[in-house]
């Protein structure tokens, strides 16, 4: 039982990874030094937010605010920057809203911890109660030997 | 008794979660904190708008509290905004520095000349790099800078009566307060 929950959660989890990882090809014209500097950047680029439409990042939006920022990101890229340092970049100025992923700070331990303590609470108490559940079926079922005796009378008595 | 106690937890628990989201619903999710607040207004060499010979760095604005302003002639919120600005700058309580953002210099000029000035300085910040550099996603934004040209406070929409009165005036008492101690005007 416990083995075809763990194989459906897994499954679950591996189809979330394969679909976020679509990628739509952005309209801008630039020129990247190698495809590999294309690749990084447009995963990074994909991952920032844009901070004027704040529900697309900063590929899908076409306000100039994202338009700069994405630009800063190809040259960047291109420039040979760490993913980190064009990270540090943007949430320098533009702050921690940027990230669509937050970093796992002390004050974001509840956003990325919460579920699943939510999780293993709900999971807690669905086998505390499926374990009362059983043992009062349990409780109901046992007899003692001499009621054993009598039932079996009665059952032979009504065979004759 | 204990058992009928912990059929409440439920309850509470929506309750507070309940709370919570109801909270949410009237959050502003514009209205961003700055990464930049406690941070010296970043480094800059750019020309004054009216004057192309006349270079302005950031150190140019250190000295006194100010009010950076950044404003187009191409956004509708910087017109509502302008004539506040007018009559700020003639209360004449602080400077007011604009950044005139992703621009065009003649229609900015010709915008100045056509309502008024408020602005102390403007500064000609063609390409946004300056307004990338604070953070800036939109026009009009305000910052208010102490004496020492650190940013203490970012405004994101236009500055109004009542914005002015509740929230940037008494900043600005405190910071001129403490300009005051440190000697400075």
């Amino acid at each position: 039982m416990s083995k075809m929950i763990f194989k459906f959660f897994s499954m679950i989890l591996l189809s979330m990874t394969l679909i976020s990882s679509a990628f739509a090809t952005p309209v801008d014209t630039y020129e990247f030094k190698s495809v590999d500097n294309q690749k990084r950047a447009l995963e990074l680029a994909h991952s920032l937010r844009c901070p004027q439409c704040q529900n697309q990042n900063l590929i899908d939006s076409n306000s100039p605010v994202a338009q700069d920022l994405r630009l800063e990101v190809y040259e960047m890229v291109d420039a040979g920057k760490a993913d980190n340092e064009i990270i540090e970049f943007m949430t320098s100025r533009y702050g921690e809203f940027v990230l669509y992923k937050p970093r796992m700070e002390a004050k974001t331990y509840a956003l990325w911890l919460g579920p699943i303590a939510l999780l293993l609470f709900g999971l807690l108490i669905g086998f505390f109660f499926i374990r009362k559940q059983r043992i009062t079926e349990v409780d109901e079922q046992e007899i003692s030997a001499e009621e054993q005796k009598e039932l079996d009378k009665l059952l032979n008595r009504k065979d004759q | 008794m204990k058992k009928r106690l912990v059929l409440f937890i439920p309850l509470v628990l929506f309750l507070v979660m309940g709370v919570f989201l109801y909270k949410g619903l009237f959050l502003n999710p514009q209205n961003l904190d700055s990464a930049l607040e406690g941070k010296p207004i970043p480094a800059f060499q750019l020309e004054r708008l009216e004057d192309r010979g006349d270079v302005i760095t950031n150190e140019s604005l250190k000295g006194k509290v100010s009010l950076l302003n950044v404003w187009a002639t191409w956004c509708p919120s910087c017109k509502y905004e302008h004539p506040y600005l007018m009559r700020l700058a003639r209360q004449n309580i602080l400077p007011i520095y604009g950044i005139n953002y992703r621009d065009e210099r003649a229609m900015a000029i010709r915008e100045l000349n056509r309502q008024g000035d408020p602005y102390t300085v403007n500064i000609f910040d063609h390409d946004g790099r300056l307004g990338l550099d604070l953070g800036v996603y939109g026009a009009p934004e305000s910052y208010l800078v102490d004496h020492n040209g650190i940013i203490r406070y970012r405004y994101a929409g236009p500055i109004d009566q009542r914005i002015w009165n509740e929230t940037l005036l008494p900043m600005v008492e405190e910071l001129q307060a403490a300009a005051k101690l440190d000697g400075a005007s």
